[in-house]
């Protein structure tokens, strides 16, 4: 059991029907909320720049300097957008916030929107959550009734609503460009950049994109300031992150930490070891975009630099674990077949690069494959590396490519 | 399209800042209602919308949920992505697939079930995962499967 000290977002994850606003009020619910609409919100954005708050979709993203990228001056619309596409495999953290805690989201999504000027904010939710989503829809019915949300929040003259907006099915609907695209209504396919959203996003105006567990970290941030924030994590990589541990593993869930705990203890304490007292053979560490780690790389600080200093990534924190009976070029063929399914086609290097991929892993596993086949797979990872123009293509070379470094004696063995 | 289903999805313009934003909820909205969405649809969403058909249609058949061609009452997803593969969803695809005769795009004779093997479903950590329509099932076993299917045919499951 994690102590409840080393938590932020889950504290309250023991409290029943949280979800709802009577309950989460009694435990101090939008009290944040209160305390930051008595200050101006430059104050707010300072103080989410001092926390040092990095993004937690993925890309780790400073959140502060996010919202200092919007133009000056408040005469434009702008738009605030949570991105609960949650698409990434073996990622399912933001769902126990949004399907067990809604109300931190909300609160969280209408202090950034105070902050940032923000009209209305947008929840976009992946179409297989279909029952959270009805979860969101109630909670921000709830938080309208008491004047939490909607039209002049608590007397102040702010008015701040939120949406929730079902996706329809598309991984790449969680790159915050394409998930514009999908709000506005067109197939999802990435924008080039720059201009980035928070010049010209949603409608063309200025808009602010985070993930759920980045903006359910704004209300601690607020009511506790950012030294509470900081004083979990290390530098670089302050606060908690939810882990998703899946896999092989005998208690897969999700566990919350301070960033910088130790990938061994995640896999043997918290998920309680190798399933059937198997033996550990890989991890992929955060989402299937991350490359993956061998068993002797695990002792590793699950941190932003630490990772990728390991040639991986933090990602979105959930944790694959495969044990000794994985095959590995099996799981480089899925891995393939996923991304090209995804890839949305707009540019080229994506497009045909991983489907000629996913058509050289279909031979090798067929076994008509040649050892020229493996060449050409890392080849073509390594010409798509850079050249496209979202980072789906670039994770499928290097989540590829990684796995066939890694482990290429099993891939050699393939074409004997 | 009848007339219910358009003043629907007039209301639904009214609820964004800019009612192009309604192209994809509306296109869920028949997806639900009739299981497909045909040319008839697109053309009525794009007057309404004000949009060229080729943008409504663009979105229709880019989204794995939305289906231009016929499927079953019952359309069963099954997740084939790496965790779920791990957990036992390859198995318990041919089973589905077996006990209903049926595979990928095919439809049972009574149009009750058509199956499909869709990418990562957001239930790594209870798979193996699927979806009935808009329903999901976690921690599935073939046992459980057969029992829902049992049961949707007896007329017994309600979704």
């Amino acid at each position: 059991m994690v102590a409840i000290a080393e938590r932020i977002l889950l504290t309250k994850s023991n409290v029943r029907e949280l979800h709802s606003i009577s309950v989460y009020l009694e435990h101090g619910g939008y009290q944040a909320l209160k305390k930051a609409l008595s200050m101006p919100p430059a104050d707010i954005i300072s103080m989410v720049e001092q926390s040092e708050l990095r993004g937690r979709g993925g890309a780790g993203f400073p959140a502060g300097r996010k919202w200092r990228f919007l133009p000056a001056g408040r005469q434009l619309k702008r738009y605030l957008i949570c991105n609960a596409d949650e698409g990434e495999p073996g990622t399912f953290k933001d769902r126990q916030i949004m399907e067990f805690d809604p109300h931190l989201l909300i609160e969280g999504m209408t202090i950034a929107g105070y902050a940032t000027g923000s009209c209305q904010g947008f929840i976009y939710i992946r179409g297989e959550y279909d029952w959270i989503a009805k979860v969101l829809v109630r909670a921000i019915k709830e938080a309208e009734d008491i004047g939490f949300s909607g039209n002049n929040i608590l007397d102040t003259g702010f008015s701040f609503c939120v949406d929730v907006f079902r996706g329809a099915g598309s991984y790449i609907c969680g790159e915050e460009t394409a998930l514009i695209e999908s709000i506005e209504g067109k197939a999802g396919r990435p924008r080039l950049k720059p201009p980035f959203p928070a010049s010209c996003g949603l409608y063309g105006e200025p808009t602010v994109i985070h993930n759920v567990s980045t903006l359910a970290f704004v209300p601690f941030i607020i009511e506790r300031g950012p030294e509470a924030f900081k004083s979990f994590g290390k530098p670089g990589s302050y606060g908690t992150k939810m882990f998703g541990l899946c896999g092989h593993v005998n208690k897969p869930g999700v566990y919350e930490h301070p960033l910088g705990v130790s990938l061994k203890k995640l896999i043997y304490e918290d998920a309680g070891g190798i399933k059937g007292g198997k033996r550990l053979k890989a991890v992929i560490p955060g989402g299937l975009s991350a490359p993956v780690l061998k068993a002797n790389e695990i002792d590793i600080s699950m941190d932003f630099d630490s990772l990728t200093a390991a040639g991986s990534l933090l990602g979105t924190g959930g944790i694959i674990v495969l044990d000794e009976g994985v095959s590995i070029p099996f799981v480089a063929q899925k891995t393939a077949k996923f991304f090209a399914h995804e890839s949305c086609g707009k540019c080229t290097p994506c497009r045909e690069g991983t489907n000629v991929i996913r058509f050289l892993m279909d031979r090798l596993m067929q076994g008509k494959g040649s050892l020229n086949d493996i060449e050409q797979v890392l080849r073509l990872c390594r010409y798509m590396k850079g050249a496209t123009l979202c980072a789906l293509g670039e994770a499928a070379a290097l989540a590829i490519g990684t796995m066939v470094r890694k482990f290429r004696d099993e891939f050699e063995e393939l074409v004997k | 399209m009848d007339d219910k289903v358009k003043k629907l999805i007039i209301k639904l313009t009214h609820r964004f800042p800019k009612k192009e934003s309604a192209v994809l909820p509306a296109l869920a909205m028949i997806q639900k209602r009739s299981g497909r969405i045909i040319e008839d649809d697109m053309e009525e969403i794009a007057r309404i919308m004000n949009l060229p058909e080729a943008r409504v249609f663009s979105a229709a058949s880019f989204y794995s949920m939305l289906s231009l061609k016929r499927i079953g009452k019952y359309h069963i997803q099954v997740c084939n992505n790496i965790v779920c593969s791990l957990l036992g969803s390859e198995s318990l695809w041919d089973h589905i697939s077996e006990r209903l005769g049926i595979t990928e795009g095919e439809i049972t004779d009574d149009g009750l079930f058509s199956i499909s093997s869709v990418e990562c479903l957001g239930s790594c950590g209870y798979g193996p995962a699927m979806q009935i329509n808009m329903d999901h099932y976690e921690n599935m076993t073939v046992e459980k499967t057969d029992y829902i299917i049992d049961s949707i045919r007896r007329g017994e499951w309600w979704l």
